[in-house]
């Protein structure tokens, strides 16, 4: 089919202007991070004057941002292990199972997706609080209560899109398993889960990029201990100087692990939401 | 969505039918309750309760001083929702200004990120040399970090060493002294055009994910027809992607009128009047004055108008599906 002259026009004028919108802040990141300090006080240039690989060198030291990249690996990982795990079960109970109470269960759990954070910001806070002074559970200012609340935060989600992908496994699948004597179980473990493997990425890196940029409750739930990335990154320009140089090759190097597992496995992702929210 | 419910319905009836006869629970009844129990925990724990809790504060007169004490918080029943509807003082009328300025700055966002997206989308659709590069660089903003983006933003967007300044005064050469994007009126647009640039890859995302679907032959059939291209997009991609614009649209619209990050990472704490989404504002009006219950009763109020703008949409587009 041959295009017309309006249509590539067009193509060629939404891919440059939007290659430049999404180009520019990746460049100045880029480039400033590798500029010394009296570049990026000074007047902007597009090109640096003199290169330097010492802000990559520095940040390290202007704040502890080896301990926040810690604790940010640990808290979205296990976030991201235990979402997937119990949104694994829950979707298949929702797929596979029907059950009273199983629409009220989707209904409710999809809704929260609308709770504005503010809402229910301090009462979470507080219950935490009080679930140190009941039980002796420290959940405020450790990584236990910052991942059992990120792993809740992509449940619904994951849970919908897993469901959704779960649907379009025949069921004849899983049921030919059963007729051969696998439990419900070994079912899902050896006939859907194989099946689902675009899904699941799906989800793990749905959850793993919720957790890692999550900021409103890490400012609030996070202190010295275990503060993650997404504040301690602010931290640079409380000190005295705004290191912008050393914020920008911050910024470069937590953003590059979640950028190339992202790009790595969009096309899983691209699957996986075509099969569970496209719908 | 719906054509999932109607499966999973004639599903449910065929296994009603089948076990119909059985009066007694059959074995393994509590296996789905079983699967479903560690998920209905953590929502409980995470977001019913606390939303519970959250509008049960509403009603309280949560201020510094019951906040350590907080069970004995005297019950003011609907004042805090007064105070903050009561448009004539300063309380009603900043959270009145907020919701205004919020409304103006989702419409933006939705709009022009939907817009954006559905070019890119349309513009990758067939495929050309360099289509993968451009979809991969286009996903970048939705990958990165949130807070990482907003803050190179936050640098390019200084009066006197941010890139913005630079071209518009350096390299275009206007005339003029160099505007603050962070402070005062533009800090609206400067929050808008962030705002975009996080969010128009995952309308991208989500548009390119539903055109897949779209069958050729039928925009080539439309082409031996003698259709153009913007008769094809209006009269062929635009009906076909109904079901993905319909949540899209909805997701869209909640995220970012619920948007506190953005905001709060581009100003951090000195929040400019024109920036002043309402998220933010309910977050600085709770944590600044120390008053939790008039934030509750704020929180609730925006939870309120969510459910009732998302209930009237969906109704509104269900009807219309049912019409079609």
């Amino acid at each position: 089919m041959r295009e017309t002259t309006g249509a590539k026009s067009f193509r060629i004028a939404t891919i440059a202007i939007l290659s430049i919108f999404t180009i520019v802040p990746i460049w100045v990141m880029v480039i400033s991070g590798l500029k010394p300090l009296k570049d990026v006080q000074g007047a902007f240039s597009w090109w640096p004057k003199t290169l330097t690989i010492q802000p990559y060198i520095d940040m390290w030291q202007t704040v502890p941002l080896g301990n926040y990249f810690v604790n940010s690996v640990i808290v979205s990982s296990v976030a991201t292990v235990l979402s997937l795990i119990i949104a694994i079960f829950a979707s298949y109970a929702i797929s596979r199972y029907n059950f009273r109470g199983r629409s009220v269960f989707s209904t409710t759990v999809l809704s929260t997706q609308m709770l504005p954070g503010v809402l229910f910001l301090l009462p979470l806070f507080l219950i935490f609080v009080n679930i140190n002074t009941n039980f002796g559970v420290q959940l405020v200012g450790t990584r236990t209560g910052l991942i059992i609340t990120y792993l809740t935060f992509s449940l619904p989600f994951s849970i919908w899109m897993l469901a959704g992908y779960f649907d379009g496994i025949p069921r004849e699948l899983d049921e030919a398993a059963k007729v051969d004597g696998c439990g419900p179980m070994r079912a899902l473990i050896t006939v859907i889960l194989p099946t689902a493997r675009p899904g699941l990425v799906a989800v793990a890196i749905y959850s793993f990029m919720t957790s890692w940029g999550e900021v409103l409750f890490a400012s609030v739930m996070t202190t010295d201990a275990n503060r993650t990335l997404a504040v301690g990154l602010q931290l640079y320009s409380t000190q005295t100087n705004v290191y912008w140089n050393q914020i920008m090759a911050a910024s470069v190097v937590v953003s590059i692990p979640i950028v190339i597992g992202f790009l790595l496995l969009q096309k899983n992702f691209v699957a996986g939401l075509t099969a569970g929210a496209v719908k | 969505m719906s054509a999932t419910t109607t499966t999973r319905k004639s599903g449910a009836a065929d296994k009603a039918a089948r076990g119909g006869k059985r009066k007694t629970r059959k074995a393994g009844w509590w296996l789905p309750y079983a699967l479903l129990a560690p998920a209905v925990v953590f929502e409980l724990v995470i977001h019913v309760i606390p939303m519970a809790t959250g509008i049960w504060m509403s009603f309280l007169k949560l201020t510094k001083m019951y906040i350590s004490n907080w069970g004995n918080a005297p019950v003011t029943g609907l004042k805090n929702y007064q105070i903050a509807l009561d448009f004539n003082s300063a309380i009603g009328a900043g959270l009145l200004k907020s919701f205004l300025i919020t409304a103006a700055f989702t419409i933006l966002v939705v709009g022009i990120s939907w817009g954006l997206g559905m070019a890119a989308a349309v513009a990758l659709q067939k495929s050309f040399f360099g289509r993968g590069f451009f979809r991969t660089l286009f996903l970048i903003p939705y990958a990165l970090p949130m807070y990482a983006g907003v803050i190179a933003w936050k640098f390019m967007l200084q009066k006197d060493n941010g890139a913005i300044n630079h071209f518009f005064f350096d390299n275009l050469g206007l005339p003029g002294a160099r505007p603050f994007w962070l402070i005062g009126d533009n800090a609206f647009w400067a929050v808008v055009i962030v705002a975009i640039w996080r969010l128009w890859p995952f309308a991208f995302l989500m548009l390119m994910a539903g055109l897949q679907s779209i069958p050729n032959d039928v925009y080539e059939a439309s082409a031996v027809d003698g259709a153009k291209p913007l008769r094809q997009w209006s009269s062929i991609t635009l009906p076909m992607l109904r079901p993905v614009n319909m949540v899209l649209l909805l997701v869209m619209f909640l995220w970012t009128f619920n948007d506190f990050n953005t905001p709060f990472v581009l100003f951090g704490g000195s929040q400019p009047p024109a920036g002043d989404l309402i998220s933010f504002h309910i977050y600085n009006a709770s944590f600044l004055t120390w008053n939790f219950g008039s934030g509750a009763a704020m929180s609730v109020l925006l939870l309120l108008f969510l459910l009732i703008v998302s209930g009237i949409y969906l109704l509104f587009m269900n009807r219309r599906k049912d019409r079609a």
